[in-house]
């Protein structure tokens, strides 16, 4: 009985593993960041290095903050949805990484801004405190300033469907959201 | 066999070699330097697949390492530093993680299969000295 029973066994575990392990993606890391509080930061803004973006800018309300550079790619890919969702009344927070600010400036004014602010980190300093990996990471943060979600890639309608909008509904009370239906939540 | 074994050992000689971290970066101690170089071996490149930070050409691996060599010199240790590290970007970033809920199947997998393959090993044991002995000898 054994004797036949055993391969069978083995070869279920096996085929369990790598149907699990090979659809998965590799670039996506788990977050520790995810659940704990909003790392403290401060940095300029890109538009105006007068002024300053910090941890108390997101506290009180719902946002996102997207991580972007021009020198990456992606980042132009999903431009066009966040403009929407900024359209829609989501107030969105920049991170602007490793780059160069007049060809940030340039990128917001032939693209659109759809950024509250950005914040211009060109040693990636604050973005190591963030855990950012790369461009475009994008983050939810909940009111009560918690990271509620981390998305490594760029953002798409699908990903926003399926990720953020369960969170935003879960998380948004009646004050928080005003832009929940806007952006396809209800 | 006396050329492949040359070769191999060759390749081995350059295999360590890779290094993305240029000569000036780094310390001028030799001793800080050293802990330095040993230390970036060990913290894995979360935005490369498995590329030590010290391996990789990638902008978050050269920030990682800025980081560290800030870190060492405000003295810190390289326990803190990991968790410093581990704290950002997971146990991932880690070698060797330490143990943890998540880590625990890690440390606890190789003595498991020992353990397993022990006890298949005693059940065949068993099984065999169970047969009479005349039954293996030829008639």
């Amino acid at each position: 009985m054994w004797r036949y029973l055993a391969p069978l066994a083995i070869f279920v575990v096996i085929g369990v593993f790598l149907r699990v392990g090979l659809n998965r993606n590799p670039n996506e890391i788990a977050s520790p960041l995810v659940g704990k509080p909003v790392p403290t930061f401060s940095l300029p803004t890109v538009l105006d290095p007068q002024q300053q973006v910090s941890t108390e800018s997101l506290a009180g309300r719902v946002t996102l903050v997207n991580v972007w550079g021009t020198w990456c790619i992606e980042c132009g890919h999903e431009h066009p949805f966040l403009v929407e969702l900024a359209k829609a009344g989501l107030p969105i927070y920049g991170l602007n990484v490793r780059d160069d600010r007049t060809a940030a400036i340039a990128w917001l004014n032939r693209l659109g801004n759809p950024y509250v602010a950005s914040g211009f980190d060109p040693e990636g300093k604050a973005a190591i405190d963030w855990g950012v990996t790369g461009a475009p990471e994008t983050f939810l943060i909940g009111s009560n300033g918690t990271i509620l979600h981390k998305h490594i890639s760029p953002l798409t309608p699908q990903i926003w469907q399926r990720d953020f909008l369960p969170l935003l509904r879960e998380n948004c009370g009646p004050a928080d959201c005003p832009f929940l239906a806007a952006v396809g939540g209800r | 066999m006396k050329i492949l074994l040359c070769l191999l050992t060759a390749w081995l000689a350059f295999a360590g070699g890779a290094l993305a971290v240029n000569a000036q970066e780094g310390f001028d101690d030799p001793a800080l330097n050293e802990r330095y170089r040993a230390l970036i071996r060990e913290i894995r490149c979360p935005k490369c697949l498995n590329e030590s930070i010290a391996e990789s050409n990638a902008p978050v691996a050269a920030d990682l390492r800025r980081e560290v060599r800030r870190l060492m010199g405000e003295g810190a240790s390289d326990d803190e530093i990991k968790t410093f590290l581990s704290d950002r970007y997971g146990e991932f970033v880690l070698y060797s993680p330490r143990m943890s809920p998540t880590t625990f199947m890690v440390w606890a997998a190789p003595f498991l299969l020992v353990m397993l393959g022990g006890f298949v090993f005693w059940r065949i044991l068993a099984a065999r000295s169970n047969q009479p002995l005349d039954e293996e000898l030829p008639p």
